[in-house]
C-alpha cells in the first residue's frame, strides 16, 4: 500500500471492511475461509463414506442386491443435471468477474432451475423407496431385494438403506441450503451489488455448489453403479 | 489485481468431458468386469472431481497457495480416515465388532 489513506479510500467501494488493508486481502481471506470450510465438509462426508465402505465390505451380497433396487437412469439423469448446474455456476462466476449483471442473473436462475430439478428427481426416487417399503424400520420389506434369485438378510439390507438415506439426505440438505444461498445471490445480483472489483459472495457460493457436485460425483458410482454386475 | 478470467471455451470443454465421462461410467456399469467395475467407476469419479476442482473451482489458476494447502490437507486427512479405518474394520469380518 503505497498510496495515501485518502487515495486508498477512493480506490475501493463500500464493501471493504475496516479491518482489511485492501480489497485483495479481503478477497483472499474470504477465499481461504471458504476452502477451510470445504475441508471440514470433506471430513463430514468422509465419515459417511468410510461407514459405507466398511459395511459394504462386511455385507457385500446385501449391499449389491440393495444397490440394484435403485434406479440407475434417474441417478444418471441427476448426475447430468448437476454437471449442467456446475457449468452455469462457473459461467456465472465468470460473468460476475466481468461485471455482466444481466448475464449473471440469468445464469444464477438457470442454476436454481437445475438445482430444483435435481431435488425433484431425488424426491421421486425417495417416494419410490417409500412405496417399495425400502425404508429401514419395522415396515421394511426385503422381499424384492434378491441377489441372483436368492433372498438376502433383511437386517443387513437395512444398513445399506440407512446409509443410502443418510448420504443422499445430507447431500440433498446441502443442495437445499445451496438453493437458498443462490436465491439470495440472485436477488443481490439483480440489485447490482456485485461488480468487477467485488464478487466474493458469487465466487464462494460457487465453490460451495461445485463441492456439493463433487460429493454427488462420488455418491453416484458408490450407490448406483459399482454393484450392478457381480 | 483481479482473478484470472478463463475463456468460456474452456468451461464448455470441461462440461462436455464431464458429460461424456458420466455416460461412459453409467454404460460400464452394465458390463461385467468383476473387480474392475469398482476401480473403473471410482477412477472416472476421481477424474471428474479433478476436472471440477481444477477448472470450475479455479484451483489450477489461483495464485493463492493457501487454497491448495487447504485442499491437500483435507485429502490427507480423508486418506488417513479411510485407510486406517479400513485396515482395521475391513479385516475383522462381518459383525465382528
Amino acid at each position: 500500500m503505497s498510496d495515501s489513506p485518502v487515495a486508498v479510500e477512493q480506490a475501493h467501494g463500500p464493501e471493504l471492511l475496516h479491518h482489511f488493508a485492501d480489497p485483495e486481502q479481503q478477497r483472499a481471506a474470504a477465499s481461504l475461509g471458504m476452502w477451510l470450510f470445504l475441508a471440514t465438509e470433506i471430513m463430514f462426508f468422509g465419515g459417511m463414506f468410510c461407514a459405507y465402505l466398511v459395511y459394504r465390505r462386511w455385507y457385500f451380497a446385501e449391499f449389491a442386491a440393495s444397490s440394484r433396487t435403485l434406479d440407475i437412469w434417474l441417478g444418471t439423469i441427476n448426475t447430468i443435471v448437476l454437471i449442467c448446474s456446475s457449468l452455469t455456476v462457473a459461467l456465472g462466476v465468470r460473468a460476475a468477474q466481468m461485471g455482466k449483471r444481466k448475464l449473471l442473473v440469468v445464469l444464477l436462475i438457470l442454476t436454481l432451475i437445475f438445482g430444483l430439478a435435481f431435488l425433484g428427481i431425488k424426491g421421486k426416487e425417495w417416494s419410490d423407496k417409500f412405496h417399495e417399503h425400502h425404508i429401514p424400520g419395522p415396515q421394511f420389506d426385503a422381499g424384492e431385494i434378491q441377489l441372483n434369485g436368492h433372498p438376502v438378510d433383511a437386517r443387513s439390507a437395512q444398513i445399506f438403506f440407512s446409509l443410502y438415506f443418510a448420504m443422499t439426505g445430507m447431500h440433498a440438505l446441502h443442495m437445499i441450503i445451496g438453493v437458498f444461498m443462490f436465491v439470495i445471490l440472485t436477488w443481490y445480483a439483480w440489485k447490482g451489488r456485485f461488480n468487477q472489483r467485488y464478487y466474493t459472495p458469487v465466487e464462494n457460493c460457487g465453490l460451495y455448489w461445485h463441492f456439493v457436485d463433487i460429493i454427488w460425483i462420488y455418491l453416484f458410482p458408490l450407490l448406483y453403479l459399482i454393484d450392478r454386475k457381480k | 489485481m483481479s482473478e484470472h478470467i478463463i475463456p468460456t471455451r474452456t468451461y464448455y470443454l470441461i462440461w462436455i468431458s464431464l458429460m461424456c465421462l458420466t455416460v461412459i461410467t453409467a454404460a460400464v456399469a452394465f458390463v461385467d468386469l468383476g473387480q474392475f467395475n469398482t476401480i473403473v467407476a471410482l477412477s472416472i469419479a476421481t477424474l471428474k472431481a479433478l476436472l471440477v476442482v481444477l477448472f470450475f473451482m479455479h484451483l489450477k489458476y489461483t495464485n493463492e497457495k493457501m487454497s491448495k494447502v487447504a485442499v491437500i490437507s483435507a485429502l490427507f486427512w480423508l486418506v488417513l480416515l479411510l485407510a486406517l479405518s479400513l485396515t482395521d474394520y475391513g479385516w475383522r469380518g462381518a459383525g465382528a465388532v
